[in-house]
């Protein structure tokens, strides 16, 4: 089963990750880096990427009065999508499990989805 | 599939263990046997293929392994300065045939699931990494490393290149089926997306299984997972829309259905339902031929598949198994009663909150002819289930 585990950002995870010192910011990276490498190696890894700051999206404009944005462009939305991995693995438990590695883990900004199958059962 | 393929794939099991006799060293000599079918694939639409196709390949591959062999022994020697390791012979091996002990070691518990699966796939299947990594749907390297990690498991656990001692072996035979059928399975509930890779997946597991099958004829259970591959393949053309839409079994035109496969498939459950003792396969089979010999879907003969339900729920029981039974029992005896057994069944850990029970209820409720509570748990199923396909099917249904 693939599982996108999803990091997400605030002003608030923003702040303290600015606040950190370089060691204390290399030790993050080298976290991701390690995770990187076990789910490599696992044969667990189907991608994982790192998204540009919000500021840099762009939104594709809705017709003439046919937005249904509830939450305002997403620039002002409070939680944005930072990251995210793209796992291949035996089950939701170890989705969770790598999920929790995730250094934004211990802040409960990181969440599991599990990835719709393309295959159906009979009915 | 090209003529080429289906010609390295017969032969790459046999190559490898011809090779893993002569030799010894099961992963070098996978990888060996890797390199002379990728050689051949690119080699032979070119020049022809050669008059003794396995001879060519246990030649090239041999030679390989030779090569990879001294690699190896250099490599020792820059590290540690061992001592000389017994040359291997130069001799082209012989085809003796193993190819069940190489299934049952591609199938060994040391491995997860997944390595399982793509090492059986690579080693007795024939197919190449890329290939595997097309039909799952995931980078090849992803493939690669689970093969590779598969062989050090394999290498680490001390596993031995023979078949399992009597003592050991139903569990390591029942891990071979399991492993057959979810490859078979894979394929064949694959409804859209890059589906021709996939249902290439079947095709593999069937022709593995008939292998399988061949060498172990007097298995119950082993005949029993070919013909369920059998009778449940056939009604392949059926089963989906040009869109990749499910249709229902109670929908299918029956007349797309394989009936060449039917009848192998209710031959082989016949006959191994007669001599041997029974299995989970050999009854879930025996509810496909079933539900296969019905010409019409109000012909079925539900009365029979409830008694086999009755007999796989107290052989093999699980979730599914308590789902589709009750389903035979509101075709046997309404929707009611089917209803009361799905509300003490939901209340069960195993499928509280499961998609599959709003699925059931919802569809009892249309038998009942309830259709506005039948939409809500459509929706509700629709929600909940992880297939893509599956949430189009019960949409519609909830829609409808």
């Amino acid at each position: 089963m693939k599982y996108l585990i999803m990091i997400w950002h605030n002003p608030k995870s923003r702040e303290i990750w600015e606040s950190f010192s370089d060691a204390e910011r290399a030790e993050g990276w080298r976290a991701y880096a390690e995770l990187d490498e076990s789910l490599a190696a696992s044969g667990e890894m189907v991608i994982s990427e790192a998204l540009a700051d919000p500021s840099q999206g762009r939104r594709v404009p809705a017709a003439e009065g046919q937005s249904l944005a509830t939450d305002g462009p997403f620039p002002e939305t409070k939680e944005q999508l930072a990251g995210f991995f793209l796992v291949d693995c035996e089950s939701f438990e170890r989705a969770m499990e790598i999920a929790a590695r995730v250094p934004e883990a211990g802040l409960g900004l990181v969440e599991v989805r599990p990835i719709l199958a393309m295959n159906g059962p009979d009915m | 599939m090209t003529e080429v393929e289906s010609l390295l794939r017969e032969h790459a099991p046999h190559v490898l263990t011809a090779l893993v006799r002569h030799h010894g060293g099961f992963e070098t000599c996978e990888d060996a046997v890797q390199e002379a079918l990728l050689a051949a694939a690119t080699q032979w639409p070119v020049d022809g293929v050669p008059a003794n196709p396995r001879g060519w390949l246990i030649r090239v591959a041999s030679r390989r392994r030779v090569e990879l062999w001294r690699n190896e022994v250099a490599r020792r020697r820059r590290e540690e300065s061992v001592m000389l390791l017994e040359p291997p012979g130069t001799e082209p091996p012989s085809a003796v045939d193993d190819t069940l002990t190489l299934l049952f070691l591609c199938c060994h518990p040391a491995l997860t699931t997944a390595s399982q699966v793509a090492l059986t796939l690579r080693a007795v299947g024939g197919l190449t990494t890329g290939e595997i990594a097309r039909a799952f749907l995931v980078p090849e390297a992803t493939i690669g490393q689970r093969i590779s990690r598969a062989k050090q498991r394999i290498k680490a656990s001390g596993a031995e290149f023979r078949l399992p001692s009597p003592g050991e072996r139903p569990a390591r035979l029942a891990a071979v089926l399991r492993v057959l059928y979810l490859i078979f399975n894979e394929g064949y509930t694959a409804s859209s997306g890059p589906a021709l890779h996939r249902v290439e997946l079947t095709t593999e597991a069937i022709r593995l299984a008939r292998q399988l099958q061949a060498q172990l004829p007097g298995d119950g259970e082993v005949a029993g997972l070919l013909a369920l591959m059998l009778l449940t393949d056939a009604r392949r053309p059926a089963r989906t829309r040009a869109d990749g839409g499910l249709v229902p079994l109670a929908e299918q035109d029956r007349t797309l259905w394989n009936g060449a496969a039917i009848a192998e498939g209710v031959g082989l459950v016949m006959a191994a339902l007669a001599v041997t003792e029974i299995g989970p396969y050999q009854l879930q089979a025996a509810i496909a031929a079933v539900h296969d010999e019905a010409t019409r879907a109000e012909d079925t003969d539900w009365r029979q598949i409830l008694g086999l339900y009755d007999l796989l729920d107290r052989l093999a029981p699980g979730p599914m198994v308590t789902l589709n039974r009750i389903v035979a029992v509101a075709m046997v005896y309404g929707p009611a009663a089917g209803l009361a057994q799905l509300e003490r069944a939901a209340a069960e850990p195993a499928l509280a909150g499961h998609h599959r029970v709003h699925a059931v209820r919802a569809h009892l409720l249309d038998l009942a002819g309830d259709r506005a509570a039948a939409r809500e748990q459509y929706r509700l199923a629709a929600q909940r289930t992880l297939s893509l396909p599956e949430r189009r099917y019960l949409e519609s249904k909830a829609a409808g």
